[in-house]
């Protein structure tokens, strides 16, 4: 029915949908958006150094990733500067070092561009299977360790205090949002990841109500996402990564569009 | 300064019991200052102890850094093993993007039976809030389903950080009562920090002062009586104090509420001049915002010019 490089297009998209779905969620509960920013331009200095020293992609790319947000928490722990302010240094850093690296590779192979907004009607089946791979061990871990999750967002005052782990349940959430970044890099791009992460979540919270419910439906409206900005790459020749983005735009616009009565969970 | 005032004069509940929880020599160090040093406290199966101290003693800190929220730097923390602990946090938001109604909140750390949940939230007067969600609460309606989320689990040890904050005067007074019989009822330790001296003083076995360190601790009478509590609050709060204790001897009643009443306007207002100079402590909406305005008075003649500040939640 279609061309094989758009089913695996399609299925790699909606691999990346699925767990940027509930893992979304917890970005915005806990405001780390500008974290996913972070780590989308860790990760693009994951790509270089994997190139520089001819390394295997995503290994390089999670690693680093997971570098960077360790440094974060480590710098936190130090003191004297605002988380915001770090991850300001982190990310630049991250981008400039990453250019710089690439800058550095001798016969550069690929176009870095593709890492910026994604090339996802490029993917093999080996991507879409590190999509896959990756992506369903966040999503059991996710199920896993929800009510440890969940509680420390809502409280870790009280999550500590009845004997849960708080700290844990951050590096958790820290490293699968590095894995999810790294993953789909090549689907939608470093620019553009964040956009996955937050946008369907934001679409969700309109008409979820109850934190797992949101979860699902913050996963539903990326799928239907990606389903919809991929036909329209296909029929209008539009950039992938980018219209998918676009069409998640679309359904969260729709989502303010529904009546106040009709969401769930308001008295 | 510090003098621990026996205990001895007043029935201690079941002291021989071991401590649920304990510190000693407690201390919280933040960014070069101690907000808390040199901190002993302990309860017991059955007690009510309650953390009273001018704002920024270290109240709150000090029952973090007892629960584990926050690490002590110096002394020595032990709980009994297998502790289960029910703790109504001094501050907690809940960001709007989280859709949590009561239910769900209720089942926030552990999944309890839908029996449990509706029995406490029905305990705290709060049943007919079950499917609202959090964020839709009033600050009294917000504090009774903490405290009903608390109780879920019949914890070991009960931990109360302000919990009638926001709460109206009748509702305060219906709220301490049901403390009271959750001790009685299940015989948990209740571990309580108040700004509101003259009612928690009902059903409190021992009083600790805090201002940085403990100043004095006792029962509620012997640290009233006490000269570093005249020190830390004034001397009126003392004479509020005495009233309370009045009432306390002969009333013995189990409801608040006639108690209240009970009091008559002038010795109503003399309470509360008392409650609010011992702490001023943020608490929110409160019913009686004019008698802030006594805060300074009280705090003349103290010995400690810049009380350390409570943490603020620095640790992540």
């Amino acid at each position: 029915m279609f061309a094989e490089f758009f089913l695996r297009a399609l299925v790699a998209g909606l691999g990346v949908a699925l767990v940027s779905g509930p893992l979304g969620c917890f970005v915005i509960w806990r405001r780390m958006a500008y974290f996913g920013e972070t780590m989308a331009h860790a990760s693009l200095l994951g790509v270089s150094l994997g190139l520089l020293l001819d390394l295997p992609l995503p290994p390089t790319v999670f690693a680093t990733a997971v570098l960077v947000a360790l440094a974060l928490l480590g710098l936190e722990r130090l003191g004297g500067l605002s988380t915001d302010a770090l991850l300001g240094i982190l990310a630049h850093a991250s981008l400039a070092l990453g250019l710089v690296a690439a800058a550095l590779v001798p016969n550069l192979r690929v176009d870095l561009m593709s890492f910026l907004f994604g090339d996802i009607l490029a993917v093999t089946w080996f991507d879409v299977a590190v999509v896959f791979g990756g992506g369903l061990s966040a999503l059991a871990v996710l199920a896993l360790f929800w009510r440890q999750l969940l509680a420390s967002t809502v409280s870790p005052e009280i999550a500590s205090a009845e004997g849960l782990k708080p700290g844990i349940a951050r590096l958790i959430l820290v490293v699968l949002v590095a894995a999810i970044v790294a993953v789909s890099i090549k689907i939608v791009g470093v620019l553009l990841i964040t956009a996955m992460l937050v946008i369907p979540a934001a679409t969700a919270r309109r008409i979820a109500p109850s934190p797992e419910a949101m979860a699902v439906a913050s996963s539903v409206c990326g799928m239907a996402a990606v389903v919809a900005g991929l036909f329209a790459s296909l029929n209008f020749d539009l950039p992938p990564g980018p219209a998918i983005v676009a069409a998640a735009l679309l359904v969260f616009l729709a989502s303010l569009a529904v009546p106040r009565r009709l969401i769930m969970g308001n008295r | 300064m510090t003098r621990s005032l026996s205990s001895a004069s007043v029935v201690p509940p079941p002291a021989a019991a071991p401590a649920l929880i304990e510190a000693h020599g407690l201390g919280v160090r933040r960014d070069g200052r101690w907000l808390v040093r040199n901190v002993s406290v302990s309860v017991r199966p059955g007690e009510i102890v309650t953390l009273i101290g001018p704002n920024g003693s270290g109240k709150s800190t000090t029952v973090k850094a007892l629960l584990g929220v926050l690490s002590a730097d110096e002394g020595r923390v032990g709980r009994r093993a297998g502790l289960k602990v029910g703790y109504v946090p001094q501050k907690l938001a809940v960001d709007w993007t989280l859709p949590l109604t009561v239910e769900r909140m209720m089942r926030l750390v552990v999944n309890h039976p839908r029996a449990a949940i509706e029995e406490s939230l029905a305990a705290t007067g709060v049943s007919h809030l079950l499917g609202a969600e959090m964020r839709n609460l009033s600050g009294g309606e917000f504090q009774r389903v903490l405290l009903a989320r608390a109780i879920a689990g019949r914890p070991d040890l009960l931990v109360l950080d302000e919990p009638v904050q926001g709460v109206d005067f009748n509702g305060e007074v219906a709220l301490y009562e049901l403390i009271g019989r959750i001790r009685r009822q299940t015989g948990c330790g209740i571990l309580l920090v108040s700004h509101d001296l003259h009612i928690v003083m009902a059903e409190t076995d021992t009083v600790i002062c805090l201002n940085g360190h403990v100043c004095c601790q006792g029962s509620p009478r012997l640290v009233a009586e006490s000269d570093e509590y005249a020190r830390l609050f004034g001397p009126r709060a003392r004479g509020a104090l005495a009233v309370y204790a009045h009432h306390h001897d002969h009333a013995h009643l189990p409801d608040g509420r006639v108690v209240s009443v009970d009091i008559d306007g002038r010795v109503h207002d003399h309470l509360h001049d008392a409650a609010c100079g011992c702490d001023g402590e943020g608490s929110a909406p409160s019913d009686h915002p004019d008698h802030h305005n006594n805060h300074h008075h009280h705090h003349h003649g103290h010995a400690q010019s810049r009380p350390p500040r409570e943490a603020g939640g620095g640790a992540a």
